[in-house]
């Protein structure tokens, strides 16, 4: 029997007789970081919805032990429910008042915002808000943390920041992420691995291993290195030799299949 | 991000009463010049020596009492109805494909284009006056409500479903809080638009209210008892408008009305 949180056996998809996903395999464990990165319209939104159970996969098999969470790519808490409040979401299922009050504490603590209990989402940062997302979407039993590109409407500096708290908070509380991302950059600070897909149907073309230690830094060698293979595989224009590092968001630009079908 | 200097509610209260104020006096410089005979014009002096008398005679407030009772009675009637069909308007593309363009129609027309039908079908009195701010709210608001179910979010309908909101809750819990702040502007445009057909209704369907003060009071060529009415309507229109916009200054609708 596979230990693994999140296992992914043989999927293929489809939408209207075209073949979105080809027999993908994928297995993520607790404590795992784990990117997909792709060419724009590439199925990696279904590939989302598949792995979080919204949609039933036309053949193969999606496993998942214990809840599934996401974070969405828009702001996604709801703006009419205090910090407290959109954290509680998550403790809807948890039995006893006690109980909850006392997850609720501790995930105010973990994303350090006790001051903040009773404020309303427009009142925080961005990136408050999304520290408030992170808190909900890890209340309760979850044990596999879905991202679908979630510090894309951050400024620079608090992506950055946002990147480091991502990190010390799954230290805390580890769990089987997916990370669906189109910053090159991002994924090698935060993966411990990377799935490259092929555009549709995707398929897996590459999957790296990346063990630098953390907190991790862009210029380290084998993340510049890791770098430039995703780059190759995706065919995209790239520059490593020279003093500078290839601004990515620019590279790839920021469009996302949102107009997917479904 | 704020253009101006806030203002507080001290300065607010000084700059509207002087802005009154000199309004007052532009009204009593113009009755004073004699523009106008003093018959096509009254003066603030018998416009307020007809306000005491209505007031002692009790009439002023009899007729406020009953413009207020129909006001009420139409726009809540109006409300309870429209933004649940607005709802399910919103959320059933096919219920919304049928009734839309119905909709549209009556919404085209001017309530008071209704008036014969509310004297034939109700009499005189309360019923057709209520059935006319009913018209006049009913289907603007049921088109607000609607759009702004339209204009909801799919990631609160995305975050709805992976906490587990289903059926009545999903509606109580996520649909109406994401509308609240629309539907909130909506009942102040149309709770003024009540207030106003309530004046035209009352001066032809109407035995007694503000409305019909004013038509009476034009019938007996008592124009200091004319601006009485229309200062009270008036005045009461702005109250209402403060009462509703409380409703704004809810903690869980603040969201709706930031940047």
């Amino acid at each position: 029997m596979n230990t693994n949180t999140l296992v992914v056996s043989d999927v293929s998809h489809s939408f209207g007789g075209a073949l979105v996903l080809d027999r993908l395999t994928l297995e993520v464990a607790r404590g795992e970081v784990v990117a997909l990165i792709g060419p724009s319209g590439c199925g990696k939104t279904t590939l989302l919805r598949l792995l979080s159970g919204f949609y039933e996969p036309g053949s193969g098999s999606v496993e998942r032990r214990g809840g599934t969470r996401m974070i969405y790519q828009q702001d996604g808490l709801l703006p009419w429910l205090t910090v407290t409040e959109n954290i509680s979401l998550g403790l809807r299922h948890v039995a006893g008042a006690a109980e909850r009050a006392e997850q609720l504490a501790r995930l105010l603590k973990l994303i350090r915002l006790q001051g903040f209990a009773r404020h309303y989402p427009h009142q925080l940062s961005g990136g408050m808000r999304q520290r408030v997302e992170l808190a909900r979407a890890l209340a309760g039993d979850t044990n596999v943390l879905l991202m679908d590109e979630p510090f894309s409407s951050l400024d620079y500096q608090t992506r950055a920041r946002m990147r480091t708290e991502l990190t010390r908070v799954l230290t805390l509380r580890p769990v089987a992420v997916v990370l669906v991302t189109h910053d090159i950059e991002e994924a090698v600070l935060l993966a411990d691995r990377i799935v490259v897909l092929s555009e549709r149907p995707a398929r897996i073309l590459r999957e790296l291993r990346l063990d630098a230690e953390r907190p991790r830094d862009v210029t380290d060698p084998t993340l510049r290195a890791a770098m430039k293979t995703i780059h190759e595989h995706l065919a995209l224009p790239h520059d490593f030799d020279g003093d500078a590092p290839a601004d990515e968001d620019e590279t790839i630009g920021t469009t996302e299949a949102s107009a997917w079908p479904g | 991000m704020k253009t101006a200097q806030p203002t507080s509610y001290a300065q607010a209260f000084l700059l509207s009463t002087a802005c009154s104020l000199a309004g007052l006096g532009v009204w009593s410089l113009l009755s004073f010049l004699e523009l106008f005979p003093p018959s096509a014009f009254p003066s603030p002096r018998s416009v307020a020596a007809g306000l005491g008398e209505e007031l002692r005679t009790g009439r002023l407030a009899d007729d406020l009492i009953a413009s207020l009772f129909r006001v009420a009675a139409g726009y809540t009637l109006a409300v309870v109805l429209s933004v649940p069909l607005g709802l399910a308007l919103g959320h059933r593309p096919r219920v919304r494909a049928a009734l839309l363009p119905t909709i549209n129609f009556f919404r085209s027309l001017s309530p008071l284009a209704w008036i014969p039908f509310a004297i034939l079908w109700f009499g005189i009195g309360d019923l057709p006056v209520v059935f006319l701010i009913f018209m006049a709210t009913f289907f603007p608001l049921v088109l607000t409500t609607l759009a702004a179910v339209a204009g909801v979010p799919a990631v609160y309908f995305q975050v709805a479903h992976e906490y587990g909101f289903r059926g009545a809750e999903l509606l109580t819990r996520i649909t109406l809080p994401a509308i609240m702040p629309q539907v909130i502007t909506a009942l102040r445009v149309t709770g003024g638009m009540a207030w106003v057909v309530l004046v035209a209704a009352e001066m032809i369907a109407g035995r007694d209210g503000l409305g019909f003060a004013i038509w009476d009071a034009r019938n007996g060529l008592r124009l200091d008892l004319l601006v009485c009415g229309m200062v009270v309507i008036g005045l009461t229109g702005v109250l209402l408008d403060w009462l509703l916009s409380l409703l704004a200054k809810l903690p869980s609708v603040r969201w709706g009305y930031e940047h």
